[in-house]
């Protein structure tokens, strides 16, 4: 035994915090599955009797969870198609060219970090809304999350990292900075652009207040605004108000948490190296 | 690979006639001005433009909404607003839900940033040892940071609700009202709630600066005859102080940013305002009544307090050095 467990009590906290934190996500499943809500212990156990589809059913007819999905997907995609294009040339230039007010540019992307997004909420809905009419349209959702800065940092970090003889010898050979970020400084950073991809994704995938405030059409609605409303008004008249809300849960969840689980390794090295290195 | 050697022969240099000379004269001092690969700057340009209209501006906009009494108009109307100096300021802070609301936050960080501090630590320093599954638990703290608060919202309701499984369990020792719907509680409850969604990523944060204290100095504390608690206390803690003063500064900005939870846990910041946060009477004061000269107001005073809260805390947890 102590062979096989060096440190049985570590073992035992790490055990305990593992349940607490998946509990919840185990429960949601169970929960969405359920016929009749079962707060009871017994309930916390898949009962053969109590097990329907119908909560998914449910929701899909109140929110259209097809729509609100490709809406949550078009907004993402949107975010992430920006931030690979600006933010890797951003991050690229940051990283490996000279130029004036480099060290400007890079001051404001680490001072972009602090500044608490929800403070910029009213100023960007008057400017978005009422100014420029962007209310329920995609480019109003993806407009204050076009590059984001964290992706930009990481894509800086590892160009940084490749050796300046290869830019030398490109730059000799006569190609131009376009051709030499395209041809070979990003099929070195591969897994850079994968952490870029994955850190972008849950941002506006999780979002709530920004696209919330902007869309009123039900039909222009990410999934996270769509449950939430259902959540907030519909649910109290539903039959199964929890198991339709713990179904729209778990298709919203769902994609983050498999994204995270197939990529951990990039996820985490990224998250520790802009820990580390900021 | 597609990688060249590492020394190409540079192309043998001519003499070059005098016209050559005068742009190699001219290249040089374009050099010093816009420097050696002006290019860049059209690279960084357009996150350059984002930056400026998704943060300089509204940054500055804010701030003159709240001094201008400032109200939605329709696209293109040319309307008067005059400059109001300090009034917005004198009316959101003598407004008892504004008062209240930053309070509720003030309890909020009294609560979060002590627990996420320890518990995030503690596990960081568990998970760092030579230890079966690893990657599980690693996976399974972060898996609820990576999820959707409106998602997880939907579970804990249905955890802590009333009748839910919580309150089960507990029996008799439930409290009453129930957490969410009690003024004493609703609060706390979705501190602990905002603790436990955002742990993992804390938890990461100290992982990696668990790997920058040097092992030479836990080897000298046992040398010393520390125990493991002793030098937890006195190797560990002090070398991820850098580290500590990160994710005082991250929970205390997260927390000032609390929005989606006192929204849907608690409907809306009930009961009675008990859980309201600033950002959601700002939502409420700015957007749906229609103040948004208010709406900046409080939020430019709370910057201004999360500014503040972060110097004392820096001061507190101690230098960066």
């Amino acid at each position: 035994m102590r062979r096989l467990l060096p440190n049985p009590w570590r073992f035992l906290t790490l055990l305990v915090g593992a349940f607490v934190f998946l509990f919840p996500f185990y429960y949601m499943l169970i929960g969405s599955l359920q016929a009749e809500p079962d707060p009871t212990v017994r309930g916390a156990f898949p009962e053969p009797g109590n097990l329907t589809g119908q909560n998914y059913v449910e929701i899909d007819k109140a929110i259209s969870l097809g729509q609100s999905l490709l809406n949550s997907g078009i907004f993402t995609g949107g975010v992430i198609l920006g931030t690979m294009v600006f933010g890797v040339l951003a991050g690229y230039a940051l990283a490996r060219l000279q130029f004036r007010g480099r060290g400007a540019v890079f001051g404001l992307m680490l001072l972009v970090q602090v500044v608490p997004f929800q403070l910029l909420t009213i100023p960007l809905y008057v400017m978005i809304v009422r100014s420029y009419g962007l209310a329920d349209s995609y480019l109003g959702m993806i407009a204050p999350f076009a590059i984001n800065s964290v992706a930009v940092f990481i894509f800086r970090q590892y160009f940084l990292q490749l050796p300046q003889e290869l830019f030398d010898a490109a730059s000799v050979d006569g190609a131009n900075e376009l051709e030499i970020l395209l041809r070979i400084a990003i099929p070195l950073v591969r897994p850079a652009l994968l952490t870029g991809v994955l850190v972008t994704f849950i941002g506006p995938w999780n979002e709530f207040l920004w696209p919330f405030l902007i869309t009123k059409q039900q039909d222009l609605q990410p999934l996270a605004v769509s449950l939430s409303n259902y959540l907030t008004t519909v649910s109290a008249r539903a039959a199964n108000p929890f198991g339709a809300v713990l179904a729209g849960a778990c298709v919203l969840a769902a994609p983050a948490v498999a994204l995270f689980i197939a990529f951990q390794r990039q996820f985490i090295s990224s998250s520790l190296e802009s820990g580390v290195k900021g | 690979m597609n990688r060249r050697p590492a020394t190409v022969p540079k192309p043998a240099r001519r003499a070059r006639p005098a016209a050559g000379r005068r742009r190699e004269a001219l290249r040089a001092v374009m050099g010093t001005v816009l420097g050696k690969q002006p290019i860049g700057s059209a690279f960084v340009a357009p996150y350059l433009v984002f930056l400026a209209a998704i943060f300089a501006y509204p940054l500055a906009f804010a701030v003159y909404m709240s001094f201008h009494d400032y109200f939605f108009t329709a696209p293109g109307a040319i309307v008067d607003r005059p400059f109001v100096g300090f009034d917005n300021y004198v009316t959101v802070l003598s407004d008892p839900a504004v008062r209240r609301s930053f309070l509720n936050v003030g309890i909020f960080l009294l609560i979060n940033v002590p627990l996420t501090v320890v518990l995030s630590l503690g596990l960081a320093n568990a998970l760092n040892a030579a230890i079966r599954w690893r990657t599980f638990f690693r996976v399974s703290y972060y898996v609820p940071y990576v999820t959707a608060s409106v998602a997880v919202v939907g579970v804990w309701l249905f955890l802590f609700n009333e009748n839910g499984l919580v309150n089960t369990v507990l029996g008799p020792l439930a409290p009453s009202p129930s957490w969410l719907v009690n003024s004493k509680l609703a609060m706390p409850t979705i501190a602990i709630y905002v603790t436990w969604k955002q742990l993992g990523f804390f938890i990461l944060l100290y992982l990696a600066a668990l790997q920058n204290v040097s092992k030479d100095l836990y080897e000298a504390a046992s040398m010393d005859g520390a125990g493991r608690i002793k030098s937890f206390w006195n190797v560990t803690v002090p070398g991820v102080r850098p580290a500590t003063i990160l994710v005082v500064l991250l929970a205390t900005v997260t927390g000032a940013n609390l929005f989606t939870e006192p929204y849907l846990l608690t409907g809306g910041g009930g009961p009675n305002g008990a859980s309201a946060s600033p950002v959601l009477v700002m939502y409420q004061k700015g957007i749906e009544q229609g103040n948004p000269d208010l709406g900046s107001a409080i939020g430019v005073l709370l910057v201004i307090g999360v500014l503040i809260l972060a110097l004392i805390e820096r001061l507190f947890v101690g230098k960066d050095d």
